[in-house]
């Protein structure tokens, strides 16, 4: 079972990274960017008011960037017939999920963590309020990915799935926002464990809830 | 082991369509069953039933020995080049890296996106070759193909049979291959 695990994440790898299926991992990173970017011209330069509120808009982005690389991310493996294939093979959907997680949370989470530091830049955040945004995406962009697997997979045999998928992650991922950017406002880095721990638990469910969901599609 | 494909009883729903009913089917190996039938009469759906894709609305499946599809959809990255795309395939069924027919050579450097709708079905019976399952379920294998890849198609179906393989396959036109078993789903018709 090793060897084609390997090689589905080396796939699903290379078809997230280049856009293959999804946004591709450059889009999100400067879609995050953006974000980061528009704000002080929204709210004006105020450095005060930008370091106190700054580091929630770069939660914000995060999530709202988590939602781009959903289109595709499973629905294109069941129109091309690729999950026909794996299952006529006796590789489970739970198995093929669980690669397409690693392999999504790999495409847009660790380059997240690191635009953090640009975007930090152009928000005028502080040196604390910047390591704790960091742990804190690092503990809840798995949760993100989880949240976002389980959506694209509920949503894959829809119609107009894309778009259902951007608006069901909102709420889903509210619990790791409350978390992450919380540690932020007290500062507290023990509010972060509450993040990681959400995004542990969806970590462990996604898997067989896409895998549930596809066999449900499957039969639809 | 011997493979083998039997089916008891099977009905098969779509919707609030019942397509047909007690359809019994024991596939010897060695056998190639051929499946007619207007469109819409559940050809496909047979075939996903028998491969364990869809679950029958009543009645049992029972198969020893690997199953491969060749449907609509060949499983193949479409923005890779054929070669790439068949290699995945490859790696996942563990098969070495065989001489690949079906007159796909000069095509191994083509983005699958692409091909006709031709080569892209000989690329999949090209991925189906070189998987080797004992059961082959083959929907519509002729679909897009000109005479000579058809042919093509029953040498390689005929090749199965003589090694006591198993194949179940959805046509609407004749098979090009002797000795086939018909099975009209109209018959079964509710």
């Amino acid at each position: 079972m090793n060897g084609p695990f390997l090689t589905l994440l080396r796939r699903d790898l290379r078809n997230l990274l280049t856009g293959a299926h999804g946004s591709g991992a450059i889009l999100p990173l400067l879609f995050f960017l953006s974000i980061a970017m528009l704000y002080p011209f929204a709210v004006g330069p105020n450095p005060t008011l930008l370091a106190k509120t700054g580091g929630g808009i770069v939660w914000i982005a995060a999530l709202l960037a988590a939602i781009l690389p959903l289109d595709g991310l499973i629905s294109r493996d069941l129109e091309t017939g690729f999950f026909d294939q794996f299952r006529l093979r006796g590789i489970s959907e739970e198995w093929v999920c669980a690669a397409r997680l690693i392999a999504h949370w790999l495409s847009f989470g660790p380059l997240l963590i690191l635009a953090c530091i640009p975007a930090a830049a152009l928000l005028g955040l502080e040196r604390q309020t910047v390591g704790l945004l960091m742990l804190g995406l690092l503990a809840g962009t798995p949760g993100l990915a989880a949240v976002g697997l389980m959506i694209a997979a509920l949503t894959a045999s829809l119609r107009s799935g894309a778009a259902l998928a951007g608006l069901m992650l909102v709420p889903l991922a509210l619990p790791i926002l409350i978390f992450g950017a919380g540690a932020l406002a007290r500062s507290d880095p023990a509010t972060l464990g509450f993040a990681g721990a959400i995004s542990l638990l969806l970590v462990a469910v996604a898997p067989f809830a896409a895998g549930a969901s596809i066999r449900a599609a499957r039969e639809g | 082991m011997q493979a083998s494909l039997s089916a008891t009883d099977l009905a098969c729903r779509r919707g609030d369509r019942l397509l047909f009913t007690r359809l019994s089917l024991v596939v010897q190996p060695g056998e190639v069953v051929q499946i007619t039938g207007a469109n819409g009469t559940g050809k496909s759906s047979l075939l996903r039933i028998l491969a364990g894709l869809l679950a029958p609305y009543a009645g049992k499946v029972t198969r020893h020995g690997d199953v491969g599809l060749l449907d609509e959809n060949p499983a193949l990255d479409e923005h890779l080049p054929l070669g790439k795309a068949l290699d995945f395939w490859r790696s996942v069924d563990g098969t070495p890296d065989t001489l690949v027919a079906h007159g796909l050579e000069p095509l191994m450097d083509v983005p699958v996106r692409f091909l006709s709708t031709g080569q892209r079905k000989r690329a999949a019976l090209a991925r189906l070759d070189a998987q080797g399952p004992d059961i082959w379920l083959l929907d519509e294998p002729l679909n897009g193909l000109d005479s000579d890849a058809a042919a093509d198609v029953g040498t390689m179906v005929d090749a199965h049979r003589r090694a006591q393989g198993i194949c179940v396959l959805a046509s609407h036109q004749p098979f090009p291959l002797d000795g086939v078993r018909q099975i009209d789903l109209v018959g079964f018709a509710p």
